[in-house]
């Protein structure tokens, strides 16, 4: 248990800072003033925020298309991130990426990903490099339920065990890959079956909106990992609240009963509520962090707005290094 | 000067390089002997028959510091992992705004001649010139294939490198002192006046016979290896084209958008160089058939040296 009320309060203002953020997101979505994709990570701050607390700068991480979270988490500068998204010149990726494509490889944040799994075999990568130097660094990939039907999934589970790669996959179980349920796709409850079957990779179901019980769960796994006992597969169980991206009228197929009842599992919530029964943080405190926060998240998209547009032609750029 | 075969220069490239930068990394199933003896299993490692995780992983092993070289064996077995090749290992340099360098060689075998049959013969380049953000390179001699693949391993980008299966064998001086050869300088493999031939891979040596099979009848041909495609030295070309007023592009390939289109789009699109055409570009190239396994079906697919003289014939009416 996390004892330390400094790092409670970390926690907390990590998953608000995400959560204010992809409300702010999707506001400026539905304006216009945002132009692309986007895809919410509301409902599932504790794993990105449970995780990513466990792990140093020089860890790496590998996301995929819903990776606002997990970018928050390592600790990416918000400023250039809601510069991205606003697809401005001064954004992480110069406009180029967008929500889909953030990266910082100076906090070791190997970048979002559009296709689901097409970040697994990058994860191997980054592990093998982290195996290769001979420290104890480690690799984390996120990516959700709807991979694990993919065959790279497979392909990097498998690698992962015969190379005993110091790599964590933090399976995102929000019970549905777009709309198509897990049990359904699957024919399983837990997809972490999969790794511990067939692969031979230890694999723990952790309530994945309990960002203490994530961040325990995280801690035992980083160290194990970091002391070279192989990969590790948790899989959260959590639910996005929103539909699959952000579209006017976009058809969310699931049924309305199971939102109102995730809601009542609020990450947010729960945490705040738990602060406060453990005399943790007082109401106010919380308060302030919440004010800090919004504060935060406003000073972002101010600094996207004064941002200037790329020019048409900065599109040649980048496409290859010197 | 001492000779090699095509495979041993690659050999050599490697061990070369592996040497000068311990950075570098050898992922494939195959174990090339020579490297694990010197580098050991962990830097020359064998993967799993598994290409979506091996070509990926050569990403992030780029992203992270390495310099990896993956033998992904017949370009038939790449199209497995083409969501690796085309939406990450392509686009992530310019995805994420330039901030990483990614320094990989994906080698692949390439063309046909050997009764492999269609799954394992195929000359894809121009399905990954169409894919901004890699490299190209398509050496044809051993002297070529050792400079280009060590160019490969220094540059700071993906560089695949298409490898004919029929030319591992041929040998050619290739120097004991090292060289590098840089990417986007074409050579004029012979010299001429009357027709420019560009031929790609093991169709060099095509057009080189049919280049000297029509010198007899005093007809003068010049004959380019463009040695790299992603990026192309569309000057030489050009110049050459301007001189000789006739082009003819040599391509194994199915002819239907390969890369002798793009070629030939080339000469035709310049102004300057369109004017001098004195006759109509002409393309020859492999049918639009998979490749069959029986030898007569096999070597009908193909192009050879007298689809080529009759192309230059054809070209060469219109004085």
């Amino acid at each position: 248990m996390i004892n330390n009320q400094e790092e409670l309060l970390r926690l907390y203002k990590i998953m608000l800072t995400i959560r204010r953020f992809e409300e702010r997101v999707i506001i400026d979505y539905q304006s216009g003033a945002i132009p692309g994709i986007v895809h919410s990570y509301i409902g599932q701050e504790a794993v990105a925020t449970g995780v990513c607390t466990n792990l140093r700068q020089d860890d790496r991480i590998i996301s995929n298309h819903r990776g606002h979270g997990h970018c928050i988490a390592k600790g990416a500068d918000l400023n250039r991130m809601m510069a991205e998204i606003y697809g401005r010149k001064t954004g992480y990726c110069k406009g180029k990426g967008g929500s889909m494509h953030i990266a910082d490889f100076k906090i070791g944040m190997l970048g979002a990903n559009g296709i689901v799994a097409g970040g697994l075999p990058i994860s191997a990568g980054a592990a093998l490099a982290a195996q290769l130097e001979g420290g104890d660094k480690i690799a984390v990939v996120f990516f959700g339920d709807g991979a694990t039907n993919e065959g790279e999934f497979h392909e990097v589970l498998n690698l992962a065990s015969i190379w005993k790669l110091p790599l964590i996959f933090a399976c995102e179980n929000n019970g549905y890959g777009v709309n198509t349920p897990v049990k359904y796709a699957t024919g399983l409850d837990h997809v972490s079956e999969r790794a511990t079957g067939g692969y031979g990779i230890p694999g723990v179901v952790v309530d994945g909106n309990d960002v203490i019980a994530v961040h325990e769960a995280a801690k035992k796994t980083v160290a194990d990992v970091r002391a070279g006992k192989g990969p590790v597969f948790l899989e959260f169980m959590t639910y996005r609240w929103r539909g699959h991206y952000e579209a006017p009228g976009l058809a969310d197929l699931r049924p309305a009963y199971e939102l109102e009842n995730w809601k009542t599992k609020c990450p947010i919530l729960a945490f705040e509520r738990r602060l406060l029964k453990d005399r943790a943080a007082e109401k106010q405190t919380l308060k302030d962090i919440n004010a800090q926060v919004m504060q935060e998240i406003q000073h972002a998209v101010d600094y996207a707005l004064a941002s200037p547009l790329p020019a048409p032609e900065d599109a040649l750029e980048d496409v290859y290094s010197a | 000067m001492r000779k090699t075969t095509y495979d041993q220069a690659a050999s050599e490239a490697l061990m070369e390089e592996f040497r000068r930068d311990d950075k570098t990394v050898h992922l494939g199933t195959d174990i090339p002997a020579d490297l694990r003896e010197e580098f050991g299993e962990a830097r020359i490692r064998q993967t799993p028959i598994a290409e979506s995780s091996f070509v990926g992983a050569a990403i992030g092993l780029a992203g992270s510091g390495f310099r990896p070289v993956v033998n992904v064996r017949m370009a038939t077995f790449g199209f497995v992992a083409m969501d690796q090749f085309v939406n990450q290992a392509a686009k992530i340099t310019y995805m994420f705004g330039g901030q990483a360098k990614f320094p990989i060689v994906y080698r692949m075998t390439v063309g046909a001649s050997k009764s492999f049959a269609a799954q394992h013969s195929i000359s894809p380049y121009s399905m990954y010139m169409n894919v901004p953000g890699l490299k190209i390179i398509l050496p044809a001699t051993p002297y070529d294939m050792k400079g280009l693949l060590k160019t490969a391993v220094r540059d700071n980008n993906p560089v695949i490198s298409f490898e004919h299966m029929g030319l591992g064998d041929i040998e050619g001086e290739v120097p004991e002192d090292e060289y590098l050869i840089p990417f986007g300088e074409a050579v004029i493999r012979r010299k001429g006046t009357d027709v420019t031939v560009v031929a790609l891979a093991k169709m060099m040596y095509e057009a080189l016979a049919a280049a000297e099979e029509l010198a007899k009848k005093g007809i003068s041909v010049e004959v380019i290896d463009p040695r790299t495609l992603i990026p192309l030295d569309r000057e030489t070309i050009k110049e050459s084209v301007k001189r000789t007023g006739r082009f003819v592009v040599v391509d194994e390939a199915c002819i239907t958008a390969g890369a002798a289109a793009e070629l030939t789009a080339l000469v035709v699109e310049d102004p300057e160089v369109f004017k001098r055409l004195k006759s109509a570009p002409r393309r020859v190239c492999g049918l639009d058939i998979p490749i069959p396994y029986s030898p007569p079906m096999e070597k009908y697919a193909l192009p050879d040296c007298g689809n080529i003289i009759s192309a230059i014939e054809q070209v060469m009416k219109n004085k």
